[in-house]
């Protein structure tokens, strides 16, 4: 009989539209700026992430330039520091003068993330960006990028936890390997001979743990730190 | 007295009018870019006399971004992101084809579980890609929003799992040379197993809603008759050559993925008119659900990406690949031309519904304006991928 068709397909909408009241299935939209979703550990643009307090101090990134040659839509642009300041293990390294991110021209595609060495870039996933000003609002500049691990940690829990480890394993091989090379060493000079006594307290400072060493190192970048930070805050000014 | 067509004719009627039938003379209509039924900004000429299509000429290139010469000065990874943007329904499967053919050109091992998880990703765009098609279909029959809410809403529970555990709904940019991005979070295989047990519900209740309809039988069936002779002729793939029963699926053909491993069938139309089509599409939902099953069961864990693959730095040899899968629309097809150096000196793509499109008029010749837009909503296009 013709109508029959029609009429089945109406019962399935009257089923939909009851089924609506009762069944969260048949319902699944939320009225958004008051009720909210949880999210999935998802991505939107790209952040920078600092260890400790302070941003200028604990920033991973070494300005090594990478993310800058690889990002497809070239949205990164970095200006590497003349001086070197030690990083989070220590180590005397550079860092971004300038560190811009143009999220305006950002697709997302955790690229810079993947290619970093330092894990020094994350993807963040705030969501709600829009500015009312036209032109420079979205154009992020470091101080607007870093964020602390903390942050990292309560954005994308798993993924924190493994990077953390990952650092901590690498640190950890870099300590052995540093008293492996120290002990080597030592033994050289102790095999060599005693004609140089001194010589041994040089790979003795060495292996004396670089975590006792990083308080120390801190104070001491105190100094380094502040024209960093007043160059980083001045370059912006000035362009 | 309500206006009838003699009283409005007196009245109120301009002397000539649009679609007024003149013997002999056509009247050339610009259907587009911003027809709302049109999929995207696409621009139909249309000459019609009366309200019969004599000729058609379709116009694109409104959305051309120069997808190919940007893959030709990015690096190989570079690509992968705006491959997303071709297909933007199914970024997982635009991954997959560029993935193989560079893992072709540059004869790269693909890990057991990353094999598996592809060919899960696959299906499950597929599943959101059908649905949704037909959604969209049947929104251009009339069928205001009410089946394309439907489908949106099972598709939105799929990309919620895309989104889960890529980062991104639609841009996933998942796949990487030698396998994927990253490993699926904890929780992840239980959650996909119970949207894939849900979905038969889904498509029992499309099929209610579309099979039996006198309307959707009226609007469809022998309208746009596709000739297995043209679609072989033209290059045609997909559930488009399928449905005029064309026993041809990449999946079977080439064997690419681990698909060897999966038992599954290949849905044939018979008459390849718009109904074939429509239907076609259902029956492919049902044996995508079928190899998920299947893929669920065997997938075990391991190693997600070949470690051998750098990221930074990645330079595959010289040489030329042609990759090709069976993408929800049709064959989708990346040829690359390697010299050795970072970014590939030839990057091309095949799109399926741009070829699929080239029939159009074809298909459109002798029916009336109303079915251009089911007959272009039944080939499925995207314009994200016909433009590039």
């Amino acid at each position: 009989m013709i109508g029959t068709g029609i009429l089945k397909g109406m019962a399935v909408t009257a089923r939909n539209f009851v089924g609506s009241y009762f069944d969260k299935e048949r319902l699944i939209t939320v009225q958004y700026p008051e009720e909210r979703d949880p999210l999935p550990e998802n991505r939107n643009f790209p952040f920078l992430l600092y260890d400790g307090e302070d941003q200028h101090a604990g920033l991973r990134c070494v300005a090594c330039k990478i993310c800058e040659k690889e990002c497809p839509p070239q949205c990164i642009y970095i200006v590497k520091s003349e001086d070197k300041k030690p990083d989070y293990m220590g180590k005397p390294q550079f860092y971004p003068k300038v560190f811009d991110i143009d999220i305006s021209v950002c697709m997302s595609c955790q690229i810079c993330v993947e290619v970093c060495p330092f894990e020094a870039i994350k993807m963040d996933k705030d969501f709600e960006l829009s500015k009312r000003e036209r032109f420079d609002a979205l154009l992020l500049r470091k101080d607007e990028l870093s964020k602390s691990n903390e942050y990292y940690h309560k954005i994308h829990p798993i993924e924190a936890a493994a990077v953390d480890k990952n650092l901590a394993d690498a640190a950890a091989a870099a300590e052995a390997k540093k008293k492996a090379a120290a002990e080597a060493a030592a033994k050289a000079a102790a095999a060599k001979a005693a004609s140089v006594g001194g010589a041994g307290s040089v790979p003795g400072n060495l292996t004396a743990s670089p975590k006792a060493e990083t308080p120390g190192s801190t104070s001491a970048r105190a100094p380094t730190n502040s024209p960093a930070s007043s160059g980083s805050s001045s370059t912006p000014a000035s362009s | 007295m309500s206006p009838t067509v003699e009283t409005l004719e007196a009245m109120e009627r301009p002397p000539v009018t649009m679609g007024s039938r003149i013997e002999g003379e056509l009247l050339e209509v610009s259907m587009g870019p911003q027809h709302p039924s049109t999929h995207g900004v696409f621009r139909m000429n249309v000459a019609l006399e009366g309200e019969i299509v004599r000729k058609l000429k379709p116009v694109f290139g409104y959305l051309h971004r120069n997808h190919e010469k940007i893959g030709e000065n990015t690096s190989y990874l570079g690509s992968m992101p705006y491959t997303d943007r071709l297909d933007y329904f199914c970024s997982m499967t635009n991954n997959w084809a560029y993935a193989l053919s560079v893992e072709k050109l540059a004869g790269i091992e693909v890990p057991e579980r990353a094999q598996y998880l592809r060919v899960i990703l696959a299906e499950l765009t597929r599943l959101q890609n059908h649905a949704s098609l037909l959604g969209f279909l049947l929104n251009d029959m009339g069928a205001w929003g009410t089946p394309l809410m439907y489908a949106f809403r099972e598709r939105e529970k799929i990309l919620d799992l895309f989104e889960s555990l890529s980062g991104s709904r639609m841009m996933c940019d998942y796949m990487r040379f030698g396998g994927c991005r990253c490993d699926t979070p904890p929780g992840w295989m239980e959650q996909a197993k119970k949207i894939v047990d849900r979905f038969p519900r889904f498509i029992h209740e499309l099929e209610q809603l579309v099979v039996g309809n006198e309307i959707v039988i009226g609007r469809t069936q022998n309208v746009g008759v596709l000739s297995p002779e043209l679609a072989i002729n033209a290059g045609i793939t997909g559930p488009m050559l399928r449905a005029c029963g064309v026993n041809y699926d990449i999946r079977k053909v080439d064997g690419y993925g681990f698909y060897p491993r999966f038992k599954f069938r290949i849905p044939l139309g018979e008459h390849g008119d718009t109904y074939d089509r429509l239907m076609l599409r259902v029956l492919e939902m049902r044996e995508s659900l079928s190899i998920l099953q299947q893929a669920f069961a065997q997938i075990q864990p391991g190693p997600i990406v070949n470690p051998k693959v750098k990221i930074r730095a990645f330079r595959p040899p010289a040489g030329e690949a042609y990759g090709r899968i069976e993408g929800p629309k049709g064959e989708l097809g990346f040829y690359l031309i390697s010299d050795g150096g970072p970014n590939p000196y030839r990057y091309r793509v095949r799109p399926p519904s741009f070829i699929n499109l080239t029939v159009l008029e074809d298909l459109c010749l002798g029916h009336t304006v109303a079915d251009v837009m089911v007959i272009l909503g039944s080939v499925d296009i995207v314009m994200g991928e016909v433009d590039r």
